[in-house]
C-alpha cells in the first residue's frame, strides 16, 4: 500500500516537474503512434471505401478476412516484423530493427485491419444512402471512392481515433521490434512494463497516468464525434 | 460541342425484378420536347420506367436507343428521386457537385453554385449544411442540382409527392422554367392537377403495361381504355 501512495506521490512530482525523462518518452509514444495512425488510415480509408463500391467476387470473403485480421495477436505481428527487419531476414540491409521506424511498421500493421474495417463499415451506410444519385451522376469509380470518404469524414475520424487508442496502449510488437531501448526506442507502455519489472513504480505509475488520460480524451471524442455524427451535425 | 441525345427509343423493353415481370414490352419513342407525365396506380411501374430509361435499372429484355454516343448519353441526363438525395455537404456545395464531377474549374462551379441558390431563394443558407433543410427546400436543392448540368433530358419521379401547396407550386415553375427552356421532362405524379397543369403528353401505365399514350388533352378530354377513364374518375383501380 504504501508503495503506491510513494509511487504516486513521486509521480504526481514527475509530472507537475515537466521531468525531462518522462516527457521523452511520452513525446516518442505520440510520435511513432501518430505517424502509424496517419500511414495506416491513408492506407485503411481507401481499401474501405474500395470494398464497399466495388461488388467482385469473394468480397464477402475478404470482409471477413479483413475483419479476422483485427484480431491479430500483436506479438506475432511483432515477431513477423523481427523475422523481416533482422540481419538475416529479407529487409535486415535497411537496419531498421530496434529503431522507431519498426515500431511504426508493426503499429501499422496492427491498426490498418481495424481502420479499414470500421471506414469499410461507415462508407458502405454513406453509399447505400448515396447509390443512387452517383450512378445518376455518372461519378467514375474514383469520383465515387474520393467522394464518399470525405462526406464520411467524420466517421473515419472516429476510426481513426480507434487506431490510436489501440495503438498507443500497445506493448507485446513494439517491445519485440523496438526493443525498449532508453532514449531511442523506449515509448509509454514499455517504460511502464519495464519499470514495474524493476519496482520503481514512480516513473510506471507517472506514465500510466498519461497513458489513462490520453486513453480517456480519446474515447470522449469519440463519443462526441459519434453524438455529432447521429444528430445530423456532422 | 455537346450533341443531341434525344430523340430516344424503347424496343420490347422487360425489367424483372426477383424474377418477377415489373415492365412488360414496352415500346416508346421520346421526342425531341415536350413535358411528359407517367401515369397509372401504384406499383403499375412508373418509377422502374424511369429508373429504365436512365440506366439505373437493368433491362431483361428490348433495347435503349438514345442518339448520341456513349459517353455523351449519361452526361445529358439528370434524375430527381422521390425522396431527395441530399449530400452531407453544405448547399453550395451540393449544388457544385455535378460541375466538380466533370471538371469545371472550382472557382467557376461555386459562382454558378451560388448563383442557382439565390435563385431558388436559398441564397441565405450557402454555407449551410444541407441536411438541416426542410423537406421542400432539399427537394428544391435536388432539382437545382439536376438542373445545372443544363440537361437535354430531365427525370422526375414523384417529386412533389411529400411536398405542401407552396412548396409544390415553386418545384413546378422551376420545371416549367427548365421546361422553357427547351428541357425535355419526363415524370411522374399520382397529383391528376399536377399532370393537368403542366403535361403536354401523357403515358398511363398498368400491370408493367404501356397502357395508353396520348396527348395531354387528348388524354383528359377523352381517354381510349376503360381502365385510365377510371384512374381519372378516382375510382380505386389495381
Ligand atoms: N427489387 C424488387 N424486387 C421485386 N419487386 C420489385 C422490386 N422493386 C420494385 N418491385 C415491384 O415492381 C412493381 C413496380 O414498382 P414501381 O416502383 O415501378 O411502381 P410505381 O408505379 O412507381 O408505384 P408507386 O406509384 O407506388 O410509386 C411493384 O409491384 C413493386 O413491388
Ligand atoms: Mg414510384
Amino acid at each position: 500500500m504504501n508503495d503506491i501512495w510513494l509511487g504516486l506521490l513521486n509521480a504526481v512530482r514527475l509530472l507537475v516537474s515537466l521531468d525531462a525523462d518522462l516527457f521523452e518518452i511520452v513525446l516518442r509514444s505520440l510520435q511513432v503512434t501518430i505517424t502509424a495512425v496517419i500511414i495506416a488510415s491513408l492506407i485503411g480509408f481507401p481499401i474501405g471505401a474500395w470494398l464497399a463500391v466495388n461488388r467482385f467476387r469473394h468480397r464477402r470473403l475478404a470482409i471477413a478476412l479483413l475483419n479476422a485480421l483485427m484480431g491479430l495477436p500483436p506479438v506475432v505481428v511483432g515477431l513477423f516484423v523481427y523475422l523481416l527487419l533482422s540481419r538475416s531476414g529479407p529487409f535486415g540491409v535497411l537496419n531498421l530493427l530496434f529503431t522507431p521506424t519498426a515500431m511504426i511498421i508493426a503499429q501499422v500493421i496492427i491498426i490498418t485491419p481495424l481502420i479499414a474495417s470500421i471506414s469499410h463499415q461507415a462508407i458502405r451506410d454513406l453509399w447505400s444512402e448515396y447509390h443512387d444519385l452517383l450512378i445518376s451522376l455518372h461519378a467514375t469509380k474514383w469520383q465515387r471512392m474520393k467522394t464518399l470518404i470525405w462526406d464520411a469524414r467524420r466517421s473515419l475520424l472516429t476510426a481513426t481515433l480507434a487506431g490510436f487508442g489501440r495503438a498507443i496502449g500497445e506493448v507485446g510488437a513494439i517491445m519485440i521490434v523496438g526493443g525498449n531501448i532508453d532514449h531511442l526506442t523506449r515509448v509509454l507502455t514499455t517504460a511502464i512494463t519495464l519499470e514495474t519489472g524493476k519496482g520503481d513504480f514512480a516513473l510506471a505509475i507517472g506514465l500510466g497516468i498519461i497513458l489513462v488520460g490520453l486513453a480517456i480524451i480519446i474515447n470522449l471524442a469519440i463519443h462526441i464525434i459519434s453524438k455529432t455524427e447521429r444528430a445530423g451535425t456532422w | 460541342m455537346v450533341k443531341a441525345i434525344l430523340p430516344m427509343r424503347l424496343q420490347d423493353i422487360c425489367v424483372t425484378k426477383s424474377k418477377k415481370p415489373i415492365l412488360t414490352d414496352i415500346n416508346l419513342e421520346i421526342g425531341v420536347s415536350g413535358f411528359t407525365i407517367v401515369l397509372g396506380p401504384n406499383g403499375a411501374g412508373k418509377t422502374t420506367l424511369l429508373r429504365t430509361m436512365h440506366g439505373l435499372d437493368r433491362t431483361s429484355a428490348g433495347t435503349i436507343e438514345w442518339l448520341g454516343q456513349n459517353n455523351d448519353i449519361r452526361k445529358r441526363q439528370a434524375f430527381v428521386f422521390q425522396t431527395p438525395i441530399v449530400m452531407r455537404r453544405s448547399v453550395i456545395d451540393n449544388l457544385a457537385y455535378p460541375l466538380l464531377l466533370n471538371n469545371i474549374a472550382k472557382s467557376l462551379a461555386l459562382d454558378m453554385a451560388k448563383k442557382r441558390a439565390i435563385s431558388i431563394g436559398l441564397g441565405q443558407a450557402l454555407e449551410q449544411n444541407a441536411g438541416y433543410l426542410s423537406g421542400g427546400e432539399k427537394q428544391k436543392l435536388a432539382l437545382a442540382r439536376a438542373l445545372i448540368i443544363n440537361p437535354e433530358i430531365l427525370f422526375l419521379d414523384e417529386p412533389t409527392t411529400n411536398l405542401d401547396g407552396a412548396a409544390t407550386r415553386e418545384i413546378e415553375d422551376m420545371l416549367l422554367k427548365a421546361f422553357n427552356n427547351g428541357t425535355r421532362v419526363i415524370m411522374t405524379t399520382h397529383d391528376i392537377g399536377q399532370a393537368r397543369r403542366l403535361a403536354t403528353d401523357i403515358l398511363f401505365i398498368y400491370r408493367g403495361r404501356l397502357h395508353e399514350t396520348s396527348s395531354a388533352t387528348a388524354f383528359f378530354e377523352n381517354s381510349k381504355t376503360p381502365e385510365s377513364r377510371a384512374f381519372l374518375n378516382g375510382d380505386i383501380v389495381e
